[in-house]
């Protein structure tokens, strides 16, 4: 088995896997890995990282110096294929502040926006894991009972104790540096989970030095790195301890892939495989297992059903011929990001299912959310001036988890919920921006002693992003418009959106929080700070953590899964990515995505096993 | 695609502009160039084609590979020249124009793109204000002059908040060329050597800053 075209698949499969990032990766590495016959589905391109990824390159090898565009918004170096904020001849519709109607979302630059909704696909296999931060925290105990706590939004069925194994599992597959601190709700891994953390950079160290007397943390961050190689020898035993072709098949690739050689920055993905992009880490093994066949260019358009109300398979467009065609399943997964997998089971309808599949709660597309982003710049003087030095890294280090719990207990804040810090800084690749950042301070000039300015100030801007818990409310969601479809035939998706003033209010405070930061550093802020969390907060959105839309819960009648990640109303459908979500803490969900779509994948195989499905 | 493309842009051909503007229309409707009369910047509109959503990442390009590039020759000079103003050679390092920052200003003009066929307006119109300016004032073209002639000129636009009100657009050209000549020029080998950009190299490991960064910093012991 292997990545094939539609003719060349089986009349059936075990499970159909819609999606090939993440959630996708994730479920046909289990499945395959206990023995099931998968076939996966991506409505983008094949994509090699080892062969197409741009290691070493610099700016100037790019057009425009490797400058955002239109067609590809976050430089021309990041790996995203045939996607970003736009996709070609896929569009969706949103409203625009101030503006009656829907729109065709048609901006590129998402903090510039109006529109209440910012959507990031990628038509690439592997998805968006391929250009993903590799942030990667876990939820912690609070985080699944949230509503328990404060009243609001909604608690998971499971806890912290349900995931906490498959978190250490996926830490020890895909690789993720990090320390374990003992902080509050911010667990730390089993032993031998974790690699080691690197080295903090100067202006980590600094803002650690400095920010301690604000009583902020700085710790060190969690992310899908290899900071040092894998423990091939003792590693694949903690992950199939009853599955010698398992262990072996990991232990090769755990061999295969390379130590991180801190240069080239992750978002354009890795040909030595030393980051976690499902493209180098899910899917090679999963391929080798013999039980994968992955069909490319397949846009799925609907799960088909029999009479008896049982999923029997997708139909799809392939996109190389434009023609329609269908596969067959035991099992259907839709694994294709929260709206996407929403916009299958809405587009999903039939006689037995009028309101779209797994929609008897009318929940399918409810409690869309993203992170609460807001970001704060400053010029650090101590900064200036320093011997030049290497900072490249693996991105960023460092980072502070939310640390005013009590505060919070104690009603002291306007807003619900945490967020946590990442520092940015350091002497990167100089980019376009170079000059205005220095200019900027100096106002101007040219000549010997504009040359001086820029190596004086080179390297001494600090810049503090702000991710904070979103809680879900009504008035997102994600439906079908009623009428308009992409080139492919498929009904579309349009947005609808709101923050409340817990999302705003902890906007605003992040950003008095980072100026506390610039200036304990001993820096002027270089942005302006917002006192209005309007002003403060990226557009919804913006920070591609799209979660909720097929929410797990304990209530048929309120929610669209069951624990594990199965429809209430369809035994052998389930749904494996971000939608399943019913918070979203600050914690970056990619992580988590893994862990339940590992923990479903098993409750998947054993109900198989037992005949149930 | 774009839709805000054609639109409230129509300039009539009887208003009598001011050029300061004149200019500030230029920049504004930029992505909607069909309209002006290029021909007083001696050059067209881009109508080249973008490079697309997924074009080939791990290859080294060249200015002009993607779209056709601009400058004419006497263009070409004064860019070569008023970059050079900004970034001399000095004892080290090169100056600007020496390490391909010309041709990248030309690529930067020429590409398909709303925002770079803003600067596109800007930075022809105000190539031709500098020789336009030369003119009146020295009797020659701005490549022509001798430096302390050249940074006579440019000290009235080189700071944006001190220009006075009449040069405020010309000094607007100059910061964002400035943007240009720094962008191109940082982006090379020579240009990370001298602002000291010492990545892009694979290590075993991550040293952390070395130990006299730390103590610059004041984070040694303590």
């Amino acid at each position: 088995m292997a990545i094939i075209t539609s003719s060349k698949s089986q009349p059936s499969y075990d499970v159909i896997v819609v999606g090939s990032g993440a959630a996708g990766g994730q479920t046909a590495y289990t499945l395959t890995m206990g023995g099931a016959k998968v076939l996966m589905l991506e409505a983008g391109r094949e994509y090699d990282p080892v062969k197409e990824t741009p290691m070493f390159h610099t700016t100037a090898q790019a057009p425009l110096r490797a400058s955002s565009t239109p067609d590809k918004n976050f430089g021309f170096h990041d790996s995203t294929v045939d996607g970003g904020w736009r996709v070609p001849h896929e569009p969706y519709f949103v409203k625009r502040a101030n503006q009656p109607g829907w729109h065709e979302a048609s901006d590129w630059k998402a903090r510039e926006s109006d529109q209440n909704w910012m959507w990031w696909r990628a038509r690439m296999l592997g998805g968006r894991t391929n250009h993903w931060g590799r942030i990667s925290l876990r939820m912690g105990p609070y985080d699944f009972k949230p509503r328990s706590r404060d009243g609001l939004g909604l608690d998971w069925p499971i806890d912290y104790p349900d995931l906490a194994p498959y978190y250490d599992k996926v830490e020890l597959l895909i690789g993720v540096y990090g320390s374990n601190e003992g902080l509050e709700n911010t667990p730390d891994s089993s032993p031998g989970s974790l690699l080691p953390a690197p080295k903090f950079h100067a202006h980590e160290l600094y803002a650690k030095r400095r920010c301690g007397e604000l009583g902020i943390p700085v710790v060190p961050i969690h992310r899908a790195v290899l900071s040092t190689k894998q423990d091939h020898v003792n590693g694949p035993a903690k992950l199939h301890p009853s599955n010698p072709r398992a262990r072996e098949i990991i232990r090769k690739h755990m061999k295969l892939r390379a130590a991180c050689f801190w240069a080239t920055p992750c978002g354009r993905g890795c040909s030595t495989r030393a980051n976690y992009q499902s493209t180098t880490v899910h899917l090679p093994p999963a391929l080798d297992t013999g039980n994968l066949d992955i069909i490319p260019n397949a846009m799925v358009r609907e799960v088909t059903m029999d009479a008896q109300g049982r999923a029997t398979g997708v139909i799809y467009i392939d996109k190389t011929t434009g023609k329609e065609a269908s596969a067959k399943g035991r099992l259907v997964v839709l694994a294709a990001s929260g709206c996407e997998s929403a916009r299958i089971l809405l587009n999903s309808k039939s006689n037995l299912f009028p309101n779209g599949l797994a929609n008897s709660s009318g929940k399918v597309g409810r409690y869309l959310m993203d992170t609460v982003g807001a970001g704060v710049t400053g010029q650090v003087p101590a900064l200036e001036n320093l011997p030049a030095h290497n900072t490249d890294g693996a991105g960023t280090h460092a980072y502070s988890p939310w640390w005013l719990y009590q505060e919070q207990a104690a009603g002291k804040l306007n807003f619900a919920r945490g967020y946590h810090i990442e520092p940015g800084g350091g002497r990167d690749m100089p980019g376009m921006g170079i000059a205005e950042d220095v200019t900027a301070i100096t106002g101007g000039g040219y000549g010997r002693k504009f040359r001086e300015e820029m190596r004086r100030y080179y390297g001494s801007f600090v810049d503090f992003a702000g991710r904070g818990e979103m809680i879900p409310n009504e008035d997102s969601f994600c439906e079908i418009d009623p009428e308009r479809k992409d080139k492919w035939g498929i009904p579309v998706l349009r947005f609808h959106f709101k923050w409340s003033d817990h999302e705003l209010n902890q906007a605003a405070h992040m950003h008095r929080t980072f100026k506390d930061m610039i200036e304990a550093m001993g820096g002027r802020v270089t942005s302006t700070v917002e006192s209005d969390g309007r002003k403060a907060i990226y557009p919804p959105g913006a920070i591609i953590h799209e979660v909720g839309t097929t929410c797990l819960g304990s209530d048929p009648k309120n929610s669209v899964l069951n624990p594990w990640c199965q429809a209430w109303d369809v035994k052998n459908l389930y749904v494996t990515d971000g939608g399943p979500f019913v918070s979203n803490a600050d914690k970056n969900p990619t992580l988590s995505i893994m862990a339940l779509a590992w923990r479903s994948a098993d409750h998947m195989l054993e109900e198989m096993k037992k005949g149930n499905l | 695609m774009n839709h805000h493309a054609g639109e409230n842009t129509m300039i009539p051909e009887s208003d009598k502009l001011s050029r300061r503007e004149a200019m500030k229309r230029v920049a504004a409707a930029a992505a909607t160039i069909s309209v002006l009369n290029w021909q007083t910047f001696g050059a067209g509109p881009v109508t080249a084609q973008p490079y697309g959503t997924d074009p080939l990442l791990n290859k080294n390009y060249q200015s002009g590979d993607f779209w056709p590039l601009t400058l004419n020759r006497p263009q070409k000079a004064t860019t070569r020249t008023l970059a050079d103003l900004i970034l001399p050679a000095d004892e080290k390092f090169p100056a600007a124009s020496e390490v391909g920052t010309v041709e990248f200003i030309d690529e930067w003009i020429s590409a398909p793109y709303p925002a770079q066929q803003a600067d596109r307006a800007v930075v022809l119109e105000g190539l031709a204000w500098l020789d336009t300016e030369a003119g009146q004032r020295y009797g020659t073209q701005f490549a022509a002059l001798a430096v302390d002639r050249q940074s006579a000129l440019a000290d009235d636009i080189c700071y944006l908040e001190r220009a006075q009100p009449k040069f405020n657009v010309a000094a607007k050209f100059f910061a964002k060329f400035r943007n240009l000549v720094a962008g191109g020029y940082y982006a090379t080998q020579k240009g990370w050597k001298d602002i000291g950009f010492v990545g892009n190299v694979p290590t075993v490991t991550f040293a952390g800053p070395p130990r006299k960064v730390l103590e610059q910093l004041g984070l040694v012991g303590g």
